[in-house]
């Protein structure tokens, strides 16, 4: 099995031998990230799957928290409520390798999680990104639905319903928006790399995604064949977003 | 009542993708394997893609490698998030031994480390063996020196070189002595783009592509001997330690079987470590 990313030249893997490409960096980039395409590596294959899947279901995750957080942020009025946006707003920018570091010392062998054995695997990153994303979810959530409950919140209120029961009917209303939110959150989670590094390891084969073979690659020296991988990632990123483009349009079209 | 029903609706649409992905992540977590923490030269220059597989084939048990510095990797086997060590710097292991967080520490194989700089060579330190003495003219012509700065077995060796030539870059920092503090392939990266000289072990160059102007100026002195060595991590310390499988490992690495696999790894034909498990005291 050839795990190595690396397209089969030959003369590449001679260390006195090796030239500078012919082409500029950017050709060899785009040459790279064809080649890598092309020759469908069940390696590369297994990296993108797991990028795809550490995630979405990161985002799913963050989903349940930060979608009803956010809705009861738009809706709720209690002393202090400012304060939690604010602290919400700031932790958008937590820097990724800080919540790795936290989540490390929380999963360690030694730390206070450590019996369920997590560090260094899957599902370390996917708690990662979850709690780097949440708080973006909630924010963005909370931004588009008040601008709703302010518009809806006499109907609402008219009818009798609660500001805490629509929190529900906000979500379902605000569901075409909240795709950009989601979208934003997926964005961040699947382009991170400081936190998935600490928290994953990087393993070849079982926590190796896009970004920390990107890292990699640029460690050793092989700009092309990282750029190329960045070019991947990036048709596959631009494809979820077309993906939910398209669920948008189509919504908006039943809905409208 | 009602509300909960509908936001479960409204959530459960959202979750049916992510929820459909759920089985297909601990699959792996069901084979047989071990975590090996270990430093980023034996990782990058490709050793482990050669000789795990065939460890794997003959015992079953898959080795999950974690590349980090030296210094890194013994924390992550003092907190005991990995069942084995296998590193390059023998004062730090020993420590490591003595505060009982594992051991005993066997030796495994040794490359060693070359003094890289541009061909321009404005130190001219190329053709002398003596690494003491080139040292110290870069550090006369004030050039540029890239340092790991990161505690790793390369940085450790590459300090104890400046104190045996008798100099204190520390000086020098934030002009020609330039700590980093990041892994191999990054210091080469960066000692690349400035024209520096860097210590760096021979593995990771042979394998680092992105050289630029970078040649090897200094090599073959007897004070740029690299040694690895390997250790179990302690299981009376971090009772979860997969003590058996690990110490297969720790037993096949120092085996004739092992040790003939790091033999037979090579880089366009030239051989990158240099098996000595048999040899006592290194």
């Amino acid at each position: 099995m050839n795990r190595d990313l690396r397209p089969p030249l030959a003369a590449r893997d001679r260390p006195g031998a090796y030239v500078a490409p012919p082409m500029s960096d950017f050709q060899a980039s785009f040459a790279a990230a064809l080649a890598l395409i092309a020759a469908g590596d069940p390696a590369l294959g297994a990296i993108v799957g797991l990028s795809l899947r550490v995630s979405l279901f990161a985002l799913g995750l963050a989903a349940l928290v930060g979608l009803p957080l956010g809705a009861l942020l738009a809706v709720a009025r209690f002393p202090g409520r400012r304060v939690v946006i604010v602290g919400l707003n700031a932790l958008m920018g937590l820097p990724p390798v800080v919540a790795g570091l936290v989540i490390y010392l929380l999963l360690s062998r030694s730390g206070p999680f450590g019996d369920f054995g997590l560090l260094f695997t899957p599902s370390a990153m996917i708690i990662a990104q979850a709690v780097l994303i949440a708080p973006i979810l909630a924010s963005l959530t909370r931004e588009v639905l008040e601008a709703m409950w302010e518009e809806y919140r006499e109907q609402f209120l008219s009818f009798g319903v609660s500001s805490w029961r629509a929190v529900p009917t906000l979500l379902r209303d605000g569901r075409l928006a909240l795709v950009t939110v989601m979208l934003a959150g997926f964005g961040r989670a699947s382009a991170e790399v400081g936190a998935v590094m600490v928290v994953g390891g990087n393993i070849e084969g079982f926590t190796r995604v896009m970004t920390t073979a990107i890292a990699l690659e640029t460690s050793k020296g092989d700009l092309p064949l990282a750029l190329g991988l960045g070019m991947v990632l990036m048709a596959i990123v631009l494809a979820v977003n077309g993906a939910a483009q398209v669920l948008r349009d189509r919504g908006a079209r039943l809905a409208g | 009542m009602t509300s909960c029903i509908m936001r479960w609706r409204t959530g459960r649409r959202a979750l049916l993708p992510a929820l459909a992905l759920l089985p297909a992540l601990p699959a792996a977590a069901q084979q047989r394997f071990i975590t090996v923490a270990s430093t980023t030269s034996t990782e990058q220059s490709g050793l482990f893609g050669h000789i795990l597989p065939i460890f794997t084939h003959t015992s079953g048990i898959t080795v999950r490698v974690v590349a980090l510095g030296t210094g890194q990797a013994l924390d992550v086997g003092r907190r005991g998030d990995a069942d084995v060590v296998l590193v390059h710097d023998r004062a730090a292991e020993e420590r490591f031994v003595e505060q009982g967080f594992g051991g005993p520490r066997r030796p495994v194989m040794y490359n060693d480390f070359v003094l890289a700089g541009p061909a321009a060579d404005p130190a001219r330190i190329a053709g002398t063996t003596d690494v003491a003495s080139a040292l110290r003219r870069i550090a006369a012509a004030r050039a540029p020196f890239v340092s790991r700065g990161d505690r790793s077995g390369t940085h450790a060796a590459e300090l104890r070189l400046w104190q045996g030539a008798g100099i204190d870059p520390l000086p020098g920092r934030g002009a020609w002595y330039r700590e980093i503090g990041q892994g191999m392939g990054p210091a080469l990266n960066t000692a690349a783009a400035q024209n520096a000289y860097i210590l760096t072990d021979r593995g990771t160059w042979l394998a680092f592509r992105n050289r630029q102007d970078l040649r090897i100026l200094v090599e073959g002195d007897q004070r740029l001997f690299n040694q690895y060595g390997v250790m179990l991590v302690s299981p009376q310390r971090h009772p979860h330690v997969k003590a058996a499988d690990g110490q297969r490992f720790v037993d096949w690495i120092t085996s004739s079987a092992g040790q003939a696999a790091i033999a037979g790894f090579r880089i366009g034909g030239e051989q990158l470590f240099f098996p000595n498990a048999d040899q006592a005291g290194a």
